[in-house]
């Protein structure tokens, strides 16, 4: 009786979004050997798994620490530099599938590393001012980064924080980071399976976590800190914790991102605030907590500007609406009234039918 | 004397944060929201005295005047439409709509004015000051900067202190539920806050754009995001905090730009940012608040 109750929650829980997106990954697959899909949309296979990923494990944060989070792309930035880096170095002497593996984990452990090291004086603070930190700690991540610059030579690395002159390269040396340009030339291993495998990935972890004891004393944290800490819960460790397992899922993204492009650099556009807040905003309107929705939210929101592009200019402007319209559908206690209101006209209704 | 000409105008950049400032404070402290799209109204401010005084040819007061207009009823219709209706939301869902306006009135301005970078012929012509022998030059924008940002503050403190709707506003912002039962009507206390803050915007915008003349749909993102640190900085909230902070940030901002490096100038103000607020988790003037278990 248990089991078969522990059974149905799963496939109305976890299961469903693993079979959603093994659904979808099928159905994608079929669509690609059949050549029903075009360019256009194969370019935005790698870059959904991406965002799906990065909307996942934001809303560990967000949604099941309940801290504000605005500085979510400050890691993947962190895991996408590392991680190219290693595959540049890396080029042409392993084979690129194990490569891109060992820089998926290394971009994962180099940005849970800044996840603890940023966690820890930033966990201290409270709402609006966490959000203010973290928002600054994305930006200066992203403008140091900016500021580097690192070669090899056969004398080994040099690294210099003012220009490439400065590096002092030997003859046959190569610069690997090239301040505001970046990397360039990272292969471009990353494919869409990889890329789902790694949301199934991601989704496994954030999900066990949610339902471990782990991850019920952080829900405890968030909705009530004194009374957690009354029953001897360490509050630090359980939100360092999320917040670095998020920022490590976060810089696994961010490997996935950077082997799909062959130029890197860290522009305001990919990993400034804006694209922090814009996962922010998968994961509102995928809903705070549910990690369903914020797959769902992912790929609509990514995929709806680029199902716009036949109005051209106007595309930006419907996608800005369009949110507004939503957040106040969804959220405006008058529209929560009035959706009230039209579901129980629609029982009555339907129990006149009946009766 | 170079020190000293850095720090000048590190003051006047300082200004202009703290007007912007001032207006997510006061949103914050009244309204309890955070509104992302304040940088965006310092935008719609520049094209209006851009269109008004470039491409029809009025004089620079009209502009002004009409950037003022402009963004007031912006900012009141903003509230009205995008921010009322979920005054009693969740302030993530206020914050996700506020983002939902900012992104609206950038490809709004995208559309109107186009992608390409207006240069803003700047609206203030005063002769440079020359101090300690024409050592020390201090550009009219960098003075009438200053003076805007003093004559700012001091109407901004004695508005709140001295009138009627300033002392509503202090009332709201301590407590809605008690300011009702005394009769302020708070939907209009709001308003009113908000056509005050948009109001400072634009004057913010005139003096951003006379200084950094190039105007596109972006500009206003980045000094908005420099003073909403600049508010957190001083104490959110607070309106004395938001003077400080923003001159403060911008005075540590030039300065770092000078000695240190203009490529991490933006890095060390938000690292400054982020020590003060772990000496101080509530910003320079900002209240302690105490948690009622």
């Amino acid at each position: 009786m248990k089991m078969a109750k522990a059974k149905k929650n799963f496939w109305q829980g976890s299961g469903l979004t693993y079979g959603m997106v093994i659904l979808a990954y099928i159905l994608v697959e079929i669509a690609l050997k059949t050549d029903h899909m075009s360019s256009l949309m194969e370019g935005l296979l790698v870059p959904l798994c991406t965002y799906s990923i990065l909307a996942v494990s934001l809303n560990l944060v967000v949604g099941i620490s309940g801290e504000l989070s605005l500085g979510h792309a400050g890691f993947m930035c962190v895991g996408a530099f590392s991680g190219a880096l290693f595959s540049k170095i890396m080029k042409g002497s392993i084979d690129p599938t194990v490569s891109l593996v060992i820089a998926i984990l290394i971009g994962a452990a180099v940005a849970a590393v800044f996840g603890i090291l940023i966690g820890i004086p930033v966990l201290r603070l409270r709402g609006d001012y966490l959000a203010i930190v973290t928002l600054a700690f994305g930006e200066i991540i992203k403008n140091i980064i900016n500021a580097i610059y690192l070669g090899r030579d056969v004398n080994g690395f040099h690294f210099s924080m003012k220009s490439e002159i400065e590096l002092g390269l030997g003859e046959g040396g190569e610069t690997l980071i090239k301040g505001a340009q970046g990397i360039t030339g990272t292969p471009q291993a990353s494919t869409f399976t990889i890329g789902v495998i790694l949301l199934l990935i991601t989704l496994f972890i954030v999900m066990n976590l949610v339902n471990s004891r782990t991850g019920r004393a952080i829900m405890a944290i968030r909705d009530n800190r004194i009374a957690a800490e009354s029953i001897g819960l360490n509050v630090t460790k359980y939100k360092l914790l999320a917040f670095s397992v998020s920022a490590a899922l976060a810089g696994v993204a961010g490997v996935l991102y950077a082997h799909n492009l062959t130029t890197l650099a860290a522009l305001p556009k990919n990993f400034g605030y804006n694209q922090s807040i814009m996962i922010l905003v998968f994961v509102v309107l995928g809903g705070i907590g549910n990690i369903r929705g914020s797959v769902i939210a992912a790929v609509v929101l990514t995929l709806l500007p680029e199902l716009l592009r036949g109005l051209n200019n106007y595309r930006m402007l419907i996608y800005a609406i369009v949110l507004i319209a939503l957040m106040l559908f969804n959220s405006s206690p008058k529209a929560i009234e009035m959706r009230e209101r039209a579901a129980e006209w629609f029982k009555k209704k339907r129990q006149a039918k009946e009766a | 004397m170079s020190f000293m000409s850095y720090l000048i105008s590190g003051i006047s950049l300082g200004s202009v944060y703290a007007i912007i400032a001032l207006g997510y404070t006061m949103v914050y402290g009244i309204a309890k929201m955070l509104n992302f799209a304040h940088g965006d109204i310092i935008m719609v401010g520049g094209y209006v005295v851009f269109i008004v005084t470039s491409t029809m040819g009025m004089s620079p007061v009209v502009g002004i005047l009409a950037a003022v207009v402009v963004c007031t009823i912006l900012g009141v219709t903003v509230e009205r439409v995008a921010y009322r209706p979920l005054r009693d939301a969740s302030p993530l869902a206020v914050l996700i709509t506020a983002i939902g306006v900012s992104y609206l009135l950038q490809n709004l301005a995208l559309l109107l004015f186009g992608a390409d970078t207006k240069s803003f012929t700047s609206v203030i012509t005063m002769e440079p000051l020359k101090l300690a022998g024409g050592q020390l030059l201090i550009s009219g924008e960098t003075i009438v900067t200053i003076l805007s940002g003093i004559i700012v503050m001091i109407g901004l403190t004695l508005f709140i202190n001295k009138t009627k709707t300033g002392q509503a506003m202090l009332a709201v912002s301590e407590d809605r539920g008690a300011a009702t039962l005394m009769g302020i009507n708070v939907n209009k206390t709001i308003s009113v806050t908000f056509a005050i803050g948009s109001a400072l915007a634009a004057v913010a915008a005139v003096l951003y754009c006379s200084a950094y003349p190039a105007l596109t749909s972006q500009t206003g993102a980045m000094p908005g995001i420099k003073a909403f640190v600049a508010a957190v900085f001083g104490g959110i909230g607070s309106i004395p905090g938001a003077m400080i902070g923003g001159i403060l940030l911008g005075v540590i901002e030039n300065l770092s730009k000078a000695y240190i490096s203009s490529q991490l100038s933006d890095a060390i103000v938000f690292s400054v940012l982020i020590i003060v607020l772990l000496v101080r988790p509530t910003g320079i003037m900002g209240r302690k608040i105490s948690e009622k278990v």
